[in-house]
């Protein structure tokens, strides 16, 4: 088996236009969530949202990567350069069958939606052009980000709900582990078009509209009332130690496990054991001490049943006791299918940086979780062996275990 | 719209839609080799040059178009035969957005 280490980062985030200032954000637990008159307008229960300031893909994409790119391939084009660039890798690197893109992403409801407004609209498809195809395509990300790099080796898209970043970290990383690919392109990608998030709001799984966004999500907090939907893309390069070390590249963090495990119970109410199953099975694969895990980026949204579930399954899988928990969906809001991906990155950012995000709006334990140690205030602390969980709808779960080098 | 009207408005297409440089876009330009466009964008163009002079154009004729000055004949044709394909349909009707 081949180690394997995560050598560059590039995010399109609501919590800031650059890794030093998502990190900024991070530290100083700045939200970047507002309330959208769009939103308010169409009759969203709950108007809160994620907003990216000044994206502009013409800042990293030319007029023909854009051109077959619809919102979510535009954010995981933009998040791949960025990552190739913070990997210091050129355009191209990546060109070649030893290197594959695989990419969460689990919706393309605004371009659809948009495509089928025009048809209806003018009577005619004649007017939808090149793009409509590819751009209402789940897959999107992966085949746009694939024509990218010039990788011919793996090329698809990871759907696995709010889980299908982190699963697209897990299987890069065991194509890489085996062998199979030098480097992977993974990550995930998250449309914040309405379209996109107009059911799950009808779920009313979003936080209290009458909130300050600020204040809205407040994960593990027994005053919790939802989650506050989010977008845009995290892109990460896996690739094996030996090749990094080849290039002379910096490691920004080992993947030492990856563990997935199902529900298989119901659709969308966890069941709370898949998710401890999923996180024993990590940290054993690891094969490192459950006392040695010295932080959990949790999955929790802030949703009275996904955060009680959650919690309950990380005391149970670390035997009642808790390492040092937070929630960063607190500031980024609940980014969906880019979250699992994102928040490796965000914990990364966090570990290099020496702190722990605050748990922001934790106002205290819900009956039954006290023993769970939710980072209320930012712990500067230089944790270095860390895990991330996430769970989707259907009740998959994934977890992941990273080691943040000391020099890092 | 007299015949230099109809090539000012082709090569801002080509410049604003296609991004390209205004001082490539010139009639011996060719599509493929000087502009980098390919089949999609040729997908593209069609609906960029119905929408602009209001005609139907068949997309397998563009397809077919080596350089700038081959959409400018073209289109030029079209209107000097003063038999305009029919036009794109108006709006049908307003989509629940």
């Amino acid at each position: 088996m081949q180690r394997v280490v995560i050598t560059g980062m590039g995010l399109v985030s609501c919590l800031g236009r650059d890794l030093d200032e998502v990190t900024g954000s991070l530290r100083e637990a700045r939200p970047g969530l507002v309330r959208s008159e769009e939103r308010e307008r169409l009759g969203f229960i709950s108007p809160l949202t994620g907003a990216l300031r000044d994206f502009d893909p013409a800042r990293w994409l030319s007029r023909k990567e854009r051109r077959s790119m619809g919102e979510p391939a535009l954010y995981a084009g933009a998040a791949a350069v960025q990552a190739l660039e913070h990997a210091g890798l050129a355009r191209d690197a990546l060109r070649g069958p030893d290197y594959g893109v695989i990419f969460g992403n689990d919706s393309a409801c605004g371009a659809g939606y948009e495509n089928a407004a025009r048809t209806l609209r003018d009577g005619t498809t004649r007017n939808l052009g090149s793009k409509a195809v590819v751009e209402c395509m789940n897959s999107s990300p992966s085949m746009n980000l694939s024509v990218l790099l010039g990788s011919q080796g793996a090329c698809w898209t990871m759907s696995a709900g709010c889980a299908s970043g982190a699963h697209s970290i897990g299987q890069a990383w065991a194509l890489v582990a085996t062998g199979q690919q030098q480097a992977v392109l993974c990550g995930g990608a998250q449309e914040l078009h309405w379209a996109g998030m107009a059911g799950f709001d009808a779920l009313g799984a979003f936080a209290d509209p009458s909130l300050d966004p600020a204040e809205a999500v407040r994960p593990f907090s027994r005053d919790r009332t939802g989650l506050v939907p989010s977008g845009g893309a995290a892109a990460l390069i896996v690739e094996s130690l030996d090749h990094a070390r080849r290039r002379g590249a910096r490691v920004l963090a080992e993947v030492l496990a990856y563990a997935f495990s199902s529900d298989g119970s119901h659709v969308t109410a966890p069941s709370g054991e898949g998710a401890a199953r999923c996180i024993r099975e990590a940290v054993r694969r690891a094969g490192v001490g459950l006392d040695e895990i010295e932080y959990v980026n949790a999955h929790a949204a802030g949703t009275r049943i996904g955060d009680a579930a959650e919690g309950r399954a990380i005391l149970e899988a670390f035997g009642g006791r808790s390492p040092p928990v937070s929630s960063t969906k607190a500031l980024s809001g609940h980014e969906c299918w880019m979250a699992g991906a994102s928040e490796v990155a965000y914990t990364i950012l966090m570990c290099r940086a020496g702190f722990l995000a605050a748990n922001r709006n934790f106002t205290g334990p819900e009956e039954g979780l006290e023993a769970l140690d939710v980072i209320a205030t930012r712990r500067d602390t230089r944790a270095r062996l860390v895990l991330s969980d996430s769970f989707g709808f259907g009740g998959t779960n994934s977890a992941l275990v990273l080691r943040v080098p000391e020099d890092a | 719209m007299d015949a230099s009207d109809v090539i000012r408005t082709i090569d801002r297409i080509l410049v604003e839609d296609f991004e390209l440089d205004a001082e490539q876009v010139v009639p011996e330009a060719s599509l493929r080799e000087d502009l980098d466009l390919d089949s999609l964008d040729a997908v593209d163009l069609v609906v960029a040059l119905e929408k602009a002079f209001g005609i139907r154009i068949d997309a397998k004729v563009v397809e077919k178009m080596q350089t700038v000055g081959d959409i400018h004949a073209y289109v030029r044709g079209v209107f000097e035969s003063g038999e305009f394909p029919a036009a794109a349909p108006e709006p049908a009707r307003e989509a629940g957005k």
